[in-house]
């Protein structure tokens, strides 16, 4: 089959020059609010994937859905401790910290007095060889045994009264900000750190601890340690995850949420610019009926026309694709934060742009430009000659 | 001479509505290879209707259409397309030369359905305007064009496959004086030196007059 030529459907394309671009800036809207969407979908799970290590193991209690919802007693803390599978330091001791979550309320810069939960992590002294991430970057590390705590550097942008040097109330006491950590923009970076006996004292946890995180002592000894989850009758209560995937299960709800959220407006969005790319290819087509009538003349098949015209609205999809992938790419530039449903605490993260989401736009657009330039381009591929040629 | 086209009992009617308007009724006519023939005759008459059926661009409803020895009434509709491409040259009364295209890109068209390489067709544009002398306007779009000269790329678009038969609707019909003689020249020429078969439709008798057969046709019938 002979083509016609492309350069014909280029030029026809930008005869006309503002339908065509606003048939393009509707389909590059879709694609935007698409992409944006998945990018926040991605900047969640990027980030809280981020936050595990792979060669930490973290134990929660079994159906607990967050870290706040674990608790783990102290015995069971000194049973998975002395377990042979933990790693140990160069002092002997287990590399592994019983952690103790909880949520606090802060004022939200820029919200006029509103309020948002902050994760609070109270924390042994091995949970900073566990994240060696974890930066101090302005003032100091939290003396052990005293009243002050470190904050994430996305919590001092984000929340009033959380520089380092000033207080913040929670549990009933005054809580001094001695330093400001950053992690490189993982989960921890929303979090406020302070000593674990601190904070099992002012929220009256007693000894117990929400979740116990720990290296192994080697990545093979997984299958092991799992094993004995399932056999020790005093352990099966608990579940071992590691601690990538523990926060990467964290994110998924929220990750899921946002895109099916998302699929469902631009689905809606999707509808409306698919009736503007057929309104303009039925205008082309109507346009042209004259140039079809003389193709189909010459020789030329109904399937060219067919695939002139149905090429030339996937051309204004890919088009429109590009754009709204250019101007969503900006959004990488942006930190947002949101409350994550795991945690029940402020997350911020970024806009991920990856590959797939990319892939997955220019193959929605596309879809937009077939189904809008489909029946367009039908009728176009079935006018008759003559009276093609008659419509002078 | 032998017939180039053969027709024979040609009838074609339109439905309007829940009418049928006879269009052509019971045509026979041969027209012998190399002819210049111009077809007259009131608006309505159907000349355009059988100048379509001998280009291969409607059908008819009874008869035979043999052109060049094939009954073309009887070809499937991609058969006919492939015919046309090879067989037929048309020339409209509104040139209609596709304006996003220059006039060599115009003259390429029907020679994108042929097998030729790039370098045969560019061989074929450049004679083709050559022979209507429009070289030094290849890269012009249509709209930088008179209506003479469009009409003009448009006659060498007909050439360029060198078809067996030229037809033409009206070609004279939206030019002006000049132009239009022009154009009457270029089709004498091609008929003369490159031995083309022509059917011409027209109302104009001054043009009718350049061809070497006239025939009438009114009410659907030759006179």
């Amino acid at each position: 089959m002979m083509t016609i030529p492309f350069k014909y459907i280029v030029r026809s394309l930008f005869t006309r020059r503002l339908t065509t671009f606003i048939t393009i800036s509707g389909l590059a809207l879709v694609v935007f609010v698409f992409v944006a969407v998945l990018m926040l979908a991605n900047g969640i799970r990027q980030t809280l994937i981020a936050t595990g290590s792979e060669e930490n193991v973290l134990v929660a209690r079994k159906a607990a859905n967050g870290e706040i919802s674990s608790i783990i007693p102290n015995e069971t803390y000194g049973i998975i401790t002395s377990l042979p599978q933990v790693a140990r330091n160069a002092e002997g001791r287990p590399l592994a910290t019983g952690d103790v979550v909880a949520v606090i309320n802060l004022n939200k810069i820029g919200t006029d007095g509103g309020l948002s939960n902050v994760t609070v992590r109270g924390v042994s002294p091995a949970a900073f060889e566990l994240r060696p991430q974890v930066k101090i970057v302005e003032g100091r590390m939290f003396n052990w045994g005293a009243r002050e705590i470190i904050v994430g550097a996305s919590i001092e942008r984000r929340f009033e009264g959380t520089q380092v040097g000033q207080r913040v109330k929670f549990a009933g006491d005054q809580w001094t900000i001695v330093g400001k950590f950053e992690t490189g923009g993982d989960g921890f970076n929303s979090e406020m750190w302070a000593d674990v006996r601190q904070i099992q004292d002012a929220f009256s946890r007693g000894s117990s601890s929400s979740t116990v995180t720990f290296r192994l002592t080697s990545p093979d000894a997984l299958p092991d340690l799992q094993r004995t989850f399932e056999q020790d009758n005093r352990l099966q209560e608990f579940e071992i995850k590691t601690e990538k995937q523990f926060f990467a299960d964290q994110s998924e709800f929220m990750a899921v949420f946002l895109s099916v959220l998302g699929i469902f407006i631009t689905v809606f969005f999707s509808v409306g610019a698919v009736i503007g790319a057929m309104i303009t290819m039925y205008a082309a087509v109507a346009n042209r009926t004259v140039e079809i009538g003389t193709m189909r003349a010459l020789g030329f098949r109904r399937r060219s026309v067919l695939m002139a015209f149905l090429t030339e609205s996937l051309i204004i999809s890919v088009i429109g694709a590009g754009v709204g992938l250019f101007l969503a790419s900006f959004l990488q530039f942006l930190r947002v934060s949101t409350l994550n449903f795991g945690s029940f605490s402020e997350l911020e993260f970024s806009f991920a742009l990856t590959s797939d989401t990319v892939i997955a736009a220019i193959v929605f657009a596309l879809l937009m430009g077939f189904v809008g330039g489909f029946l367009p381009s039908i009728r176009a591929a079935r006018l008759n000659i003559v009276n093609a040629l008659r419509s002078v | 001479m032998a017939s180039i086209i053969d027709i024979q009992g040609v009838s074609k009617s339109y439905w309007r509505d829940s009418f049928e308007i006879p269009v052509l009724n019971n045509i026979s006519l041969s027209i012998p290879e190399g002819e210049f023939i111009a077809l007259m005759g009131p608006s309505g008459s159907g000349k355009t209707t059988l100048l379509n059926l001998i280009a291969g661009i409607d059908k008819p409803n009874s008869g035979s259409v043999v052109i060049a020895g094939t009954d073309i009434a009887r070809l499937t509709e991609s058969e006919l397309a492939k015919w046309r491409a090879t067989h037929v040259g048309f020339i409209f009364q509104f040139y209609n030369l596709i304006p996003v295209l220059t006039a060599s890109e115009n003259v390429e068209l029907p020679l994108l359905l042929t097998h030729l390489s790039k370098a045969e067709r560019k061989k074929h544009v450049e004679l083709a305007l050559s022979v209507v002398g429009l070289a030094d306007r290849m890269d012009h779009y249509p709209k930088q064009l008179s209506g003479g000269q469009e009409q003009r790329v448009a006659i060498a678009r007909a050439i360029a496959t060198d078809p067996t038969l030229l037809v033409a609707d009206e070609p004279t019909g939206d030019l002006d004086k000049n132009s239009a003689e022009e154009i009457l020249l270029l089709l004498e020429r091609l008929n003369r030196e490159f031995k083309k078969t022509i059917v011409m439709v027209t109302h104009d008798p001054r043009a009718a007059e350049r061809a070497h057969t006239i025939r009438h046709l009114d009410k659907g019938e030759l006179q």
